[in-house]
């Protein structure tokens, strides 16, 4: 399945193929890749009665954005009737009593549920290897990591297991995983798609968003996963964009800053002159590229290690043994339950987490960590508007390396955290960004990372296709069976 | 960060853990607060601090029950439970 989700959609419409035929073939690809373990749950079954009752509906006259599409879930997604599990032991057996506000609007639309894709625990890791299911295998190369903690989604789009999936980005979930996959992933702005049933783990941070192969695809998947929802306090009213019909356009006057401090040590020498060849490019299609700076960059990583595992330690404390999920055996009395509950139920990353959160917000640290992160916050948003005074959109490199070996940094979590260092700093503001394939380095992919002004996801979306009309780096599959 | 510093933590996060594993986390923490020490290298007396994006103000919702309650669907998702109860160990002697 090399198609994009849009040829896919248009495919349907034409009546070259039906629902139950591609989620055929969804499946025949999913367990003869099963190897690559991008899948926590597939409902089979389920999927070929949704494809069918698409066919019918179609017969009938329904034409819905994503009608009789094969599509997946990143399993921190409440789906009614099939397991949510978060990666984690904590929730292995988790069976949520409804959906989330994204999954019942993608339904609505029409979009086939094939199954839930793994991640990295509570969606904690940049690699995919802290999943209670085990590692997640980069198709381009299996003994490498597809990145994360959306890994699963990744990979199964860029293996063509299904054309499209959700994702969700705290620091960089959508994005590092999308360039080490060489697909197309977007992290709409805070407050544009519900976070309603999305297990939370940094409330201030977390947003879910598209992956697919093209701009194009996610532009359909964020028209039916955008817009305000009364569950989520923190959901923006402010009208949602036609962004299917924005995608046509030309690129001229748009201004591209170029992030200087993106482009020093750190980043591997070779994804730098791919990213800088993918600016000249954009230059030919119209754009003008300025030079911009966002000096506090840099205090952006100890800035989010602080303020994403305060936000995780008061989240995960909901997981007691006791309402749901996992519980002990042989404990003493309440509090031993809760501890053994919790010390056994959780990995040894999302444990970390936990007591850095739970440092930093403890009596007599709070000024000092938190309060000093929440300044820095300030100044890194700050950098942002400064620099949107002089130009449209911002561009750079999505990671400074491409996918590294599976177990490589899993003794080093500061060395793991360094991966995420250029896409935290867009969380940390709320504005929109994408990532998308623009060349690779020794046969692995290389992203570019667009940045937006807040709610200017159609502004991304547009040059983001109209840079893949003109190169064909997002049609590269990787050589599978 | 010593072992000591680990078990008032992790007791503190309700987190059983082993002897074996404070010797790791202690190794562990202490490198990622030596990342996080990195925050001092800017000045921040006059900066207002940001809890979340600024976007919209936050709202307002009539008091009023938006969900239909089903206890014994969600009392099904419990480790324990009897007579539409949670279960626990005894608290109160």
């Amino acid at each position: 399945m090399s198609e994009t989700l849009a040829e896919l959609v248009r495919g349907l419409a034409a009546g070259q193929y039906s629902s139950v035929e591609l989620v055929d073939a969804s499946l025949g690809r999913i367990r003869r890749h099963a190897d690559l373990n991008a899948f926590i749950t597939v409902d089979e079954e389920a999927a070929r009665a949704a494809a069918a009752a698409a066919d019918q509906a179609r017969a009938a006259g329904a034409t819905g954005l994503l009608l009789g599409v094969p599509f997946a879930h990143k399993d921190i997604f409440c789906t009614a009737g099939m397991r949510t599990t978060c990666a984690s032991r904590m929730l292995a057996g988790f069976v949520a009593p409804y959906d989330a506000t994204v999954v019942a609007r993608l339904r609505a639309h029409g979009a086939v549920t094939m199954g839930k894709t793994n991640m990295d625990e509570f969606a904690m890791g940049s690699s995919n290897e802290t999943s209670y299911f085990g590692p997640v295998r980069n198709p381009w190369d299996r003994a490498r990591v597809p990145g994360g903690s959306s890994g699963g989604s990744a990979a199964a789009v860029a293996a063509g297991l299904v054309p499209a999936a959700t994702g969700t980005d705290t620091g960089g979930s959508i994005r590092q995983p999308a360039a080490f996959c060489g697909i197309t992933g977007l992290k709409p702005s805070y407050g544009r798609v519900s976070r309603y049933g999305l297990i939370a783990f940094a409330s201030s941070l977390d947003q879910a968003g598209p992956m697919a192969r093209s701009a194009e695809d996610c532009a359909y998947v964020l028209a039916a996963m955008a817009g305000f929802d009364e569950r989520d306090a923190t959901a923006s009213e402010r009208p949602v964009d036609d962004y299917v019909g924005a995608l046509s356009g030309d690129l001229a006057g748009l201004r591209i800053g170029v992030v200087r401090e993106h482009f020093g040590a750190g980043l591997d020498g070779a994804i730098g002159s791919a990213i800088l060849a993918a600016l000249a490019e954009f230059e030919r299609l119209g754009a003008t590229l300025v030079d911009v700076s966002l000096p506090n960059s840099a205090a952006s990583l100890p800035c989010y290690y602080v303020l994403a595992p305060a936000e995780a330690s008061s989240n995960l404390a909901r997981y007691d043994g006791v309402r749901y999920g996992y519980r002990a055996t042989g404990y003493r009395d309440l509090e031993d339950m809760y501890k053994k509950t919790r010390g056994e139920g959780f990995g040894a990353e999302v444990k970390r987490r936990i007591m850095i959160g739970t440092y930093a917000l403890s009596s007599g640290y709070y000024d000092a960590y938190y309060l000093k992160a929440l300044k820095l916050r300030r100044l890194v948003a700050d950098d942002f508007a400064a620099a949107f005074a002089q130009c449209d959109l911002i561009a750079g490199p999505t990671a400074p390396t491409t996918a590294f070996a599976l177990g490589a940094k899993m003794d080093d979590p500061v060395s793991m955290y360094m991966n995420d260092i250029y896409t935290i700093p867009v969380n940390l503001a709320g504005l929109p960004a994408l990532s998308m394939p623009a060349g690779f380095v020794g046969g692995l992919p290389v992203g570019l990372q667009l940045v937006g002004r807040y709610l200017d996801e159609a502004r991304l979306l547009r040059a983001a296709h109209r840079y893949q009309q003109a190169t064909d780096w997002h049609r590269r599959v990787p050589p599978l069976s | 960060m010593n072992q000591k510093d680990i078990e008032k933590i992790a007791h503190l996060a309700r987190l059983d853990v082993s002897e074996q594993e404070c010797v790791s986390y202690a190794e562990d923490l202490s490198r990622i607060l030596g990342l996080i020490e990195q925050m001092n290298a800017i000045a921040t007396e006059h900066v207002a601090p940001m809890a979340q994006p600024e976007t919209t103000a936050l709202r307002f919702r009539e008091d009023a029950v938006t969900m239909n309650g089903d206890p014994d669907r969600l009392l099904a998702l419990a480790p324990a439970c009897a007579h539409g109860l949670y279960l626990v160990p005894r608290v109160i002697e």
